[in-house]
Parts: C-alpha cells; sequence; structure tokens
C-alpha cells in the first residue's frame, strides 16, 4: 500500500541550525492498517507525515503509494490520495467560508475544477447526512461561516472532508492534541468511527501512549529521526504503558523523562 | 449651487468608474488577502493601450476589450513573479507597476495622449441616444459595473471561483485538498487587473485623455472605496451586496472628494488628503474592535 524506503530529510541544511530530522527510515503499510505513531518532541513523527503529504520534498529515499511513485509529486498532486487532518483545528477548514462550502471543496479532492457551481443540491443533502452521523448538530447549521465553529468541531468537520472521498490514505498529525479531554475524546471516537466504516489505512501521530496503545492494529515508535520499534497483532494488543517504556529504554538506551512530552493519561 | 450639483453628479459618475477597480482591487486584497500593487501600474495600463488604438482607427469597444486583456496580462506577470520566483507580493506589484510604466511610455510614443477628436465608448453612446457626456458615462458605468457584478458573483460560486476564495482564507488546507494554489492566485491576480485597466480604460475615455501617470495612487483609492463600502454592511452580507456595497464605498468616496474640493482644498493637496483619509478609515475598525473588546472583557 504505502511503501517508505530509505527516507532522509535534514532541515537547513549547511546553517549553523542544520537538524537530522529523519534518518533513513523506511516501513510498509498494509491496506487497512491503522497506525499509532508515537515518539517525543523531535523524533521526527509530523515530519514523516509531512514527508508523505508533500509539504517538503525528501533529502533521499522514495515514498510510494499502491506503486504509483510520489517522491517527486507535488503536495497538490498527492492530495488526490491522501487525506489530512492537523494540529492546528484552524488549519483544516478554511474560516471565511461556509460549512457546505468547505465540504464541497473536500468533495472535489483530486478532481479538475471547472466553471460549474461549487456546491449542488445533490450534494447538500448528502453533506447533512454526514454532518448528523457526526452528532454535533452542524447539519443544521450548513451555510454558517466555520468561523464560528469550536476547536472540536472544526476538528470534526475536517475529519469528514479528509474522508469524504474515501482517501487511500489518511494522514492525523496529533489532531486532538489542541482539544480539551473531553472534546478530544470525542473527536478520537469519531476519526474510529470513520477509519471503521470507510476501511480507510491510517497513519495517526499521537502524544497519548494510552491512546496510541488502545487504538489501531499497528505501533510505531520514533527515536531520533528513526523508527524505534513497530509493534503489530496480538503483541499489539497485549502491550501496556509500562511494557512500552520499558521497550523504549531497552531500544534508545535513553532514560524515559519528562523531557520526551509523552503523556500516560 | 449649480456647481455643486454639477460636481456631484460628476463625482458619481467618476466613482461608478472607478468602483471597477475596486472590485478588482477586492478580488486581491480581500477574497486572497494579497495586497497588489500593480494596480497602479495596470490601471494606466488600461488607458494607454486603449488610447493607443483608438488613434490607431479601433474601434473604442475592441480597443477596451484588448486594454483589458493588457491588465490581465500584467496580473500575470505579477501571479508568476510572486508564486513562481517567490517574490513577495508586494515586491511583485510594484516590480509590474514600474516596468509597464515604460511599457505605456513606448506605446503611447509620449506620457499623454488626448482623445478629444477621436471616439469614445461615451461619445458612441451620447450619439446614438442622444444624452449629455456626464449622463452617458453615468449609464455606460452603471450597465458595466451590473456587468461585472454578475459576472464576479458567478464566478466566485463555481468551483475555481471557491477555490480561489479558500486560497485566500486557508492556502494550506486549499493544498491538502488538491488544488494548486499558484494556479489560484494567478487566476485571481488576472482577474483582478483586468477589472482594474478596464476601468481606466473607461476613466479615460470619459476624461478625454491617457496619461502614463493616470494610476499613480490608484491602489489607495480603491482601498478606501473598499472600507467606506465594509463599513455600511455586516459580516454575513451575501456577495453581491457586498460588491455593490464597494461600488456605493467608491462613490462616497469621490463625493468626498468633490465636496473638499469644493470647499477650496488645492489639488495639489489631494493625494495627501487621500492618503490621509485611507490611514483613518483602515484604523477606525481596529479602534471600534478595540473599544468593544475591551466592553466584553468588562
Amino acid at each position: 500500500m504505502l511503501e517508505v524506503r530509505h527516507v532522509s530529510k535534514t532541515f537547513d541544511i549547511g546553517t549553523v541550525n542544520e537538524t537530522p530530522v529523519l534518518k533513513d527510515v523506511s516501513f510498509t503499510l498494509n491496506d487497512g492498517d491503522f497506525v499509532t505513531v508515537i515518539g517525543g518532541n523531535g523524533a521526527g513523527k509530523s515530519t514523516i507525515l509531512n514527508m508523505i503529504a508533500g509539504v517538503y520534498p525528501i533529502d533521499s529515499g522514495e515514498i510510494l503509494l499502491d506503486g504509483e511513485d510520489l517522491t517527486n509529486k507535488k503536495e497538490h498532486e498527492r492530495a488526490k490520495y491522501i487525506g489530512r487532518v492537523f494540529q492546528d483545528p484552524m488549519k483544516g477548514t478554511a474560516a471565511d467560508m461556509e460549512i457546505q462550502e468547505n465540504l464541497a471543496m473536500a468533495n472535489r479532492r483530486g478532481k479538475k475544477r471547472s466553471l460549474a457551481w461549487g456546491i449542488t443540491a445533490n450534494e447538500k443533502a448528502v453533506f447533512k447526512e454526514e454532518l448528523s452521523m457526526l452528532g454535533l448538530g452542524l447539519e443544521k447549521r450548513m451555510a454558517d461561516k466555520v468561523g464560528l465553529l469550536s476547536g472540536g468541531q472544526r476538528q470534526a468537520l475536517t475529519l469528514l472532508m479528509a474522508s469524504l472521498q474515501k482517501p487511500k490514505l489518511l494522514l492525523l498529525d496529533e489532531h486532538t492534541a489542541a482539544l480539551d479531554p473531553k472534546t478530544a475524546k470525542k473527536v478520537l471516537d469519531i476519526t474510529k468511527e470513520i477509519i471503521e466504516k470507510d476501511h480507510l489505512t491510517a497513519l495517526m501521530v499521537t502524544h497519548n501512549m494510552k491512546d496510541a496503545i488502545q487504538i489501531g492494529n499497528r505501533l510505531i515508535m520514533m527515536y531520533e529521526g528513526k523508527i524505534l520499534f513497530d509493534i503489530q497483532g496480538e503483541e499489539k494488543k497485549s502491550l501496556t504503558v509500562d511494557d512500552l517504556l520499558h521497550k523504549f529504554e531497552e531500544a534508545s538506551g535513553d532514560e524515559f523523562t519528562n523531557d520526551n512530552v509523552l503523556t500516560k493519561r | 449651487m449649480t456647481g455643486i450639483l454639477f460636481a456631484m453628479q460628476g463625482a458619481i459618475s467618476q466613482g461608478i468608474l472607478w468602483s471597477i477597480m475596486s472590485l478588482g482591487i477586492y478580488i486581491t486584497f480581500r477574497l486572497l488577502a494579497i495586497s497588489d500593487l500593480s494596480v497602479d501600474g495596470t490601471f494606466a495600463v488600461g488607458g494607454c493601450v486603449m488610447a493607443t488604438l483608438i488613434t490607431l482607427g479601433i474601434t473604442p469597444l475592441l480597443a477596451t476589450t484588448i486594454a483589458i486583456i493588457g491588465g490581465a496580462i500584467g496580473g500575470l506577470v505579477t501571479g508568476l513573479l510572486h508564486t513562481k520566483c517567490h517574490i513577495p507580493a508586494i515586491l511583485a506589484g510594484i516590480l509590474t507597476q514600474l516596468g509597464v510604466y515604460s511599457i505605456n511610455l513606448r506605446l503611447m510614443g509620449r506620457s499623454n495622449l488626448p482623445l478629444l477628436k477621436l471616439n469614445t465608448i461615451f461619445k458612441q453612446i451620447e450619439a446614438m441616444v442622444g444624452l449629455s457626456q456626464t449622463n452617458s458615462s453615468l449609464i455606460v458605468g452603471i450597465i458595466v459595473v451590473a456587468i461585472v457584478i454578475a459576472i464576479m458573483y458567478w464566478f466566485f460560486g463555481t468551483e475555481i471561483g471557491s477555490a480561489i476564495r479558500a486560497t485566500g482564507s486557508n492556502e494550506n488546507m486549499v493544498r491538502s485538498l488538491g488544488v494548486n494554489t499558484d494556479s489560484t492566485k494567478i487566476i485571481g491576480f488576472m482577474i483582478a487587473n483586468a477589472l482594474v485597466a478596464l476601468s481606466g480604460a473607461l476613466v479615460a475615455q470619459s476624461q478625454g485623455y491617457a496619461d502614463v501617470k493616470q494610476g499613480i495612487g490608484a491602489i489607495v483609492i480603491g482601498l478606501a472605496s473598499i472600507i467606506i463600502g465594509e463599513t455600511m454592511i455586516r459580516k454575513q452580507t451575501n456577495f453581491a451586496i457586498r460588491l455593490c456595497m464597494i461600488v456605493l464605498g467608491s462613490i462616497i468616496y469621490r463625493l468626498i472628494i468633490a465636496i473638499v474640493l469644493q470647499l477650496g482644498l488645492n489639488t495639489d493637496d489631494l493625494k495627501l488628503f487621500s492618503a490621509i483619509l485611507v490611514a483613518l478609515f483602515l484604523t477606525a475598525p481596529q479602534l471600534i474592535k478595540t473599544k468593544k473588546g475591551g466592553v466584553h472583557h468588562a
């Protein structure tokens, strides 16, 4: 499905700020994998997502999706196959546009845009139904500007937008980190629901070890730009937070401190 | 008294012709959230290309159409400089503005080209319907503005138009939804400057001459019109009404200018007056916001 082969990335090459963020990272996702990615600050979690999405070019390596080489494709070209939700709730939606206009934009993901009307009556009916499934009452506010919504509502809407066109791959970059615990849980529940319903393949970056263990069928831990370990199947099901900490210390030779900013909650 | 009334009528018809430029600036300034300074250049492009072609014997309508294309090309240049060469938008606009000055001079062969003895759209209408000059420029202006607003209302509701609006609101999101934001910006720049050139061509025809300097300060006038117009609407106002208010803003701006001139302001001081006026109008909403914010926190 997704093949990441020997991907390396260094920011600010040739300057005093030169930082290697990804060092020869390789992994393969299978169809229907729901992978949680965990690691401390600077481990390269968000960077690997951005590299897959094409936000920045990679220094070396290859990225393939269903056999198609994406390495040299631009961000907007890859967007045809990839849905994304960001950490910042402001990032995934256009605040100055209506809820239904945002959805209509997302519904045209990867399609050539024409001079046809930007939103059809048919679409509005579909959006209404999809929105009502979020259980947030947004189906009654379709003509409201997105700027009027709360962070949690915006993330839920972004999730819907990212999955509306059934992407081959869904990238979630700490999409609940900026929300209060209650809202974060709600958005996480919606995430699980959508991924299950549409059988999506997803990569979800998280700071929360408990979430990383409970959610998905596979867990990748990153450390200093490398994949420290990759657990799946039965092994993942029986994993505990203590196991994870132990494994981390064993593999990295580093003590797990608060500096790594991982929450056990 | 009749002097003032005459000045008012002139101000209204000027306001309407200039409002087409404001509608263009609205596309870059508000919809794309980019300050495009090529406007000062492309406004003159409209007048100069049109005047050159009319002196060559081309019909006013065709000359104006080609002037519009000239403006669009100016917008294309700014757009390419900004998106493909990664030059900051403001500088890209200044480069275009500076460059077209020479092109305009070359085209006309001189800095000012009178159209007094030549045909213009307004003279054609005058002859056709038997109207006075001010009335014909008023009527032509209203018709053109109505067409421009109708087209803008339609276009910005289409898939491409929505993508342009979204680019101004959240560029990252638009890219993540598979839209090439370089293209949406370039299309926006082109349409905006095409309208600016149309306005320049019509203003030159109504004044009876084209001048390479006719665009100086145009951006400021456009912004003033937009801001005056926006003070009259609420956040959720319908797009078509929003555009109509910009036209009204442009007329009000011209009326203010006409009044201060009648009151004895020296025309040499007009640009300073405009600059101060726009600075005030740009500051006022901020002041009101802070004041309201204070009330909320209390």
